[in-house]
């Protein structure tokens, strides 16, 4: 089954999830034809490390960005530390230090309820492995404004408390192993070039 | 699959507007002027206070805002946002130290402007490094905020010992010269910053989003502030900032803000570009 119309991608990752982004995204090109936004837990420093790594293993175009930097196709967009990442109406990205949630900053809930609102039916999210509950109820926010859901196989994660309160929800509608996350991106999303 | 009621476009246009007629309430109510923020940022704070309130809909949260300003005020918190530390990002104390300091020295007399204070951390950070620096007598902050709470809070100077233990080691990250403890008294469950401090602080309250220029800076520091407002408010407060500071005056942005977007950039040249402190070209007739 193939969805019609994504016009995005967010994808929320914690404990364990520097190695889980890095096995996803690198299954992925610059060919990819629309934006990724990606969450990760993390400490606040003043530079993202975790944008350079991520650079050095995919063919995708990797940012951590400013405030107000503009939401282009083929673009991973990490979340920089001690900001809330979220997505503005008009294609742009707008941080914010307000208050941790899920002690975190970045939150990947604050990212999934602004991407869900923005794209509604047109996005589909990623929830991976993470030792805390932060992400499920932006899984369930994306599912009823018609978006589609994907959590990692616990079985399959380091720690496996995020994907499985995600799947609690009853809001995912697939549960794949790790290593299948990247190629169904690539087949969902790219199959729908124009 | 869940039963999970679905959330459709339409929905959410109305909570969007919704968004705007609070906003517009708290505006022509209260004065505070919040209708250019950053619509994501805006948004996700006021549904967190909703959550929060248990009231049932943004409408009934107008209501309760028109008629219960203990409750505005508690609003008013959650979208001012006032998250901030002594030394944050120490980095950019260290180069403001570095690459700005010496520059201040050829000054007579050194105006700082302070936009967007929030409770006073990063005000007395910068009057302790001036101090050290030998500068600070012939130096004067004005330290503004929306929210006159946060300023009454900044003018006590009164900060958690929790919290101190961190700001401690931002000093020394900063290049501190002794230690951050010289410059406060424990008090009861708090410390209490030494009130020398404030003898060349003006603490002022101003709005970025309706008030006008606050003339001939040396240095603007205000960072961390523009990133909840929207594009074209960002362009009207740089332009404010250009007008705001003298020729080869300094203006320091958080590390995630940018000049690119502001409409202004090619008036300024990077000092530390990845700490974002830039300078005003001088330009010459």
């Amino acid at each position: 089954m193939s969805h019609a119309g994504i016009r995005a991608v967010v994808i929320g990752a914690s404990w364990g999830g520097v190695n889980a982004s890095i096995k996803v995204l690198s299954a992925l090109d610059s060919s990819f034809p629309v934006p990724l936004f990606l969450a990760q837990h993390q400490r606040y420093e003043s530079e993202s490390r975790l944008a350079r790594v991520l650079e050095t293993r995919t063919q995708m175009r990797v940012v951590a960005p400013e405030d107000k930097e503009p939401v282009l196709p083929g673009v991973i967009y990490v979340s920089p530390p001690g900001y809330h990442m979220m997505v503005d109406g008009n294609a742009t990205i707008a941080l914010s230090c307000h208050w941790p949630v899920h002690y975190s900053r970045p939150s990947i809930d604050e990212l999934f309820f602004s991407a869900g609102h923005v794209y509604g039916g047109g996005l589909l999210a990623v929830l991976l492995t993470g030792a805390n509950e932060d992400g499920a109820e932006g899984i369930r926010y994306i599912h009823q404004r018609g978006g589609i859901t994907i959590a990692q196989d616990p079985a399959t994660a380091e720690a496996p408390v995020m994907p499985e309160s995600a799947i609690r929800t009853g809001c995912v509608d697939y549960i794949l192993p790790l290593d299948e996350i990247g190629p169904f991106l690539r087949e969902q999303v790219s199959s729908r070039r124009k | 699959m869940s039963e999970a009621p679905q959330i459709n476009d339409q929905y959410v246009d109305m909570e969007d507007v919704e968004i705007r007629l609070l906003l517009e309430a708290i505006f022509h109510i209260y004065g505070y002027d919040f209708r250019s923020y950053s619509k994501a940022s805006i948004r996700r704070r006021v549904l967190h206070r909703l959550n929060l309130s248990g009231l049932p809909s943004i409408m009934e949260m107008i209501d309760r805002v028109m008629k219960d300003r203990q409750f505005f005020v508690q609003l008013l918190n959650d979208l001012t946002v006032n998250v901030t530390e002594m030394y944050r990002d120490p980095q950019f104390y260290r180069s403001f130290r570095e690459e700005v300091v010496p520059l201040l020295k050829t000054f007579p007399f050194i105006k700082i402007w302070h936009a967007g204070c929030s409770t006073g951390e990063e005000i007395y950070s910068m009057a302790i490094l001036l101090e050290e620096e030998g500068l600070y007598d012939r130096a004067m902050i004005y330290a503004t905020d929306i929210d006159k709470n946060v300023l009454a809070t900044a003018k006590k100077g009164i900060y958690s010992i929790s919290a101190i233990r961190q700001y401690g080691e931002n000093y020394l990250q900063a290049g501190g010269k002794s230690s951050l403890s010289d410059y406060y008294t424990c008090k009861y469950e708090g410390v209490i910053i030494d009130q020398r401090l404030r003898r060349n602080i003006l603490f002022a309250d101003h709005d970025l989003a309706t008030d006008q220029v606050f003339g001939e800076m040396n240095v603007i520091v205000c960072r961390n502030v523009l990133i909840y407002f929207d594009r074209d408010l960002q362009r009207r407060v740089f332009q404010l900032f250009r007008d705001s500071l003298d020729m080869g005056g300094v203006l320091c942005l958080g590390t995630k803000e940018s000049l690119n977007f502001s409409g202004i950039v090619d008036e300024f040249e990077p000092v530390d570009g990845k700490m974002k402190i830039f300078r005003r070209k001088q330009v010459s007739l």
